[in-house]
């Protein structure tokens, strides 16, 4: 009897819900496109995923085609940004780095954000001594800087761009699960999650098809933060000789020829460009993370 | 108060086990062994001689045991020996440390000094070009990675303005005097010091400005206090609490930064130290260089929360 009238009453907010739903996808495209430097950073950020994806389309050369007759070469219109010293085109290698770099900071901010979701999740919604384990341990990730630990990782595991995702993804998820946690927290209180549970639905079913839909909003800021500081945490370690291994370029990699006192000197053109679509793209994707923020959430403070 | 310090000492502890177990176990469940670095190829050894290896490092016991051997030893000052040159683990350590103290301590000082008067500068002239533009600045600041600052500095004012030396710490040809030190040290902690100034800046204007507005600045004002003694003493003394945090949360930063900042600038440190553990697998001078990291990052914010107690009396701990 009382399922009947829960089940006949059930069609009535839901209708609502996603009418106010779509209302309030609206106002937060609307914001969102009201803030010019955030448009204009997402237009940047479409088209160098563009270029680098695509990078076959736009080269010349191939990435690791080495040219002996042109070796450290001026940027001409031969090799539009010049060679590096075993001849292999600057421009290519360039567009070839941006895609690792973007598939670095996609897959480890997907792994860093399944972690980091399902862990605050948990804490947040089963409280209690769940809560406490699970906080302890974050308290103790942020305390130590994680890149000390990632050097160590990165130094002992087999070099290849998947283990730099998993690397950086597993030691960059504290973030998100004290951000997952709070709003899980503060939405587990509702009536409508009490009325799941009154159904009888799982836990499960609870947090992954009731709550966590409500912190998608927030998520999507946190997230779009989270790939350019892997962008750049996956730049640092190749910077250092720990990060994605040669002949497979990366941003980083490309920068590390800069520690080198004669290209640094006289081949310049070997290390502006990747150091000047690093910061480009981080400071592009952070603009579009404010704006997402801003667009979401005015209040939020990340 | 006592309580409250007493408690947070106590959660320390576990907290630094913790940090030094996860440490020993990533190590230990990397791939490769740890006396690989003993069996030399060429000398054909035989499985016996292998076990004398492990055996003598004490390799031959479980991993728990040896995490608590190792404990033991820490705590009678033994940090061991490197596998790379023999050499005592707290030695090597001990000189390192006070390269990186000295450039991270510079770096810290100008983030500090310079960003804190940056951040009232601009919080008293909100919205103004000057805070407009010194607050994109602080946006580039902090969005600039290290190493990217670092080869920019050290391409401008050393490579093509000669102004600074490229590296090191010493001249080769003569004795480190004040001045050749401060020479080599100038470029590294100005890089280091980037991220400190943007982060204090960003704090300060943010405190300053909430601080401002408050009634009891108001009254001063109203009593007819003039504005140098309403800014000094008394928005800048309360602007200054969540700055005193900054300091304690800086210092995890400033490692990072150091890594970087000394590799490029080859500035004989802690940071380069670690690269030369990690390259060569140098696994007693990294648990080492681990454990006096743990401890220092610890300790900074211990030294945080007992400032912050001491400084704000309005905060009660029981």
């Amino acid at each position: 009897m009382t399922n009947q009238t829960l089940s006949a009453a059930a069609p009535i907010p839901t209708l609502q819900q996603a009418q106010t739903a779509k209302a309030d996808k609206n106002r937060v495209l609307r914001r969102f496109l009201r803030n010019w430097p955030a448009v204009i950073s997402l237009s940047l950020v479409v088209i160098i995923v563009t270029m680098t994806i695509g990078a076959p389309l736009f080269q010349r050369y191939e990435y690791e085609q080495i040219d002996l007759r042109a070796r450290a070469a001026l940027p001409s219109a031969e090799h539009w940004l010049g060679t590096d010293r075993v001849g292999r085109d600057v421009w290519s290698r360039l567009l070839n780095g941006g895609q690792v770099s973007l598939v670095v900071g996609f897959g480890a901010t997907l792994v860093s954000t399944l972690i980091g979701t399902v862990l605050g999740a948990l804490a947040g919604y089963y409280r209690g001594w769940v809560d406490m384990v699970i906080m302890r341990i974050t308290d103790i990730f942020m305390t130590f800087p994680s890149i000390i630990i990632m050097l160590t990782l990165a130094a002992m595991l087999p070099r290849s761009v998947w283990t730099i995702v998993f690397i950086i993804g597993l030691l960059s998820w504290t973030g998100t699960a004290r951000m997952v946690r709070s709003q899980v927290m503060s939405i587990r209180e509702l009536d409508y999650v009490l009325a799941c549970r009154a159904l009888g639905y799982t836990d499960v079913r609870i947090i992954t098809r009731h709550i966590l839909p409500n912190v998608f909003g927030s998520l999507v800021a946190l997230v779009t933060f989270a790939i350019g500081s892997a962008i750049l945490t996956e730049a640092g370690l190749s910077f250092l000789g720990l990060g994605v291994p040669p002949p497979m370029p990366s941003w980083g990699n490309m920068l590390e020829a800069a520690r080198n006192l004669d290209i640094l000197r006289n081949l310049p053109w070997m290390w502006i460009p990747p150091a000047i679509m690093l910061v480009l793209t981080v400071l592009a994707v952070n603009f579009v993370g404010d704006g997402i923020r801003d667009a979401v959430d005015p209040r939020m403070v990340l | 108060m006592q309580k409250y310090l007493l408690r947070r000492l106590l959660i320390s502890i576990p907290v630094f086990f913790a940090i030094t177990a996860i440490i020993f176990a990533l190590i230990e469940i990397a791939p490769g062994d740890i006396t690989d670095y003993f069996i030399r190829p060429e000398l054909n050894m035989t499985d016996e001689a292998e076990e004398a290896i492990r055996a003598r490092f004490g390799l031959d016991q479980p991993p728990v045991v040896r995490y608590f051997n190792w404990m033991l030893n820490v705590f009678q000052g033994d940090l061991g020996y490197r596998f790379t040159n023999g050499q005592p683990v707290a030695a090597t350590i001990n000189q390192r440390l006070s390269a990186t103290v000295l450039l991270a301590g510079t770096a810290l000082a100008i983030g500090a000094v310079i960003g804190v008067s940056l951040g009232i500068f601009t919080a008293l002239r909100q919205y103004s070009l000057w805070d407009f533009s010194l607050t994109s600045l602080s946006f580039l600041g902090i969005s600039i990675p290290s190493f990217v600052a670092g080869i920019i500095f050290l391409y401008v004012f050393s490579i093509q303005l000669g102004w600074f030396p490229s590296g090191g710490m010493r001249p080769v040809d003569q004795e480190p005097t004040l001045l050749t030190t401060i020479r080599h040290l100038v470029l590294p902690a100005c890089v280091l010091s980037l991220a400190p100034i943007a982060n204090f800046m960003r704090y300060t204007r943010f405190a300053m400005l909430e601080v401002i507005r408050a009634d009891y600045v108001r009254t001063a004002r109203g009593k007819g206090m003039t504005e140098r003694r309403i800014t000094w003493g008394h928005s800048f003394p309360n602007a200054l609490l969540p700055v005193i945090t900054l300091l304690g949360l800086s210092l995890p930063t400033l490692v990072v930064g150091a890594v970087f900042t000394e590799t490029i600038f080859s500035w004989p440190g802690m940071g380069t130290l670690y690269l030369e553990a990690v390259n060569g697998r140098d696994v007693p001078l990294l648990m080492g260089m681990n454990l006096v990291i743990a401890l220092v990052v610890l300790t900074a914010n211990l030294l945080t929360d007992l400032a912050y107690a001491l400084a704000d009396p309005r905060i009660r701990y029981d």
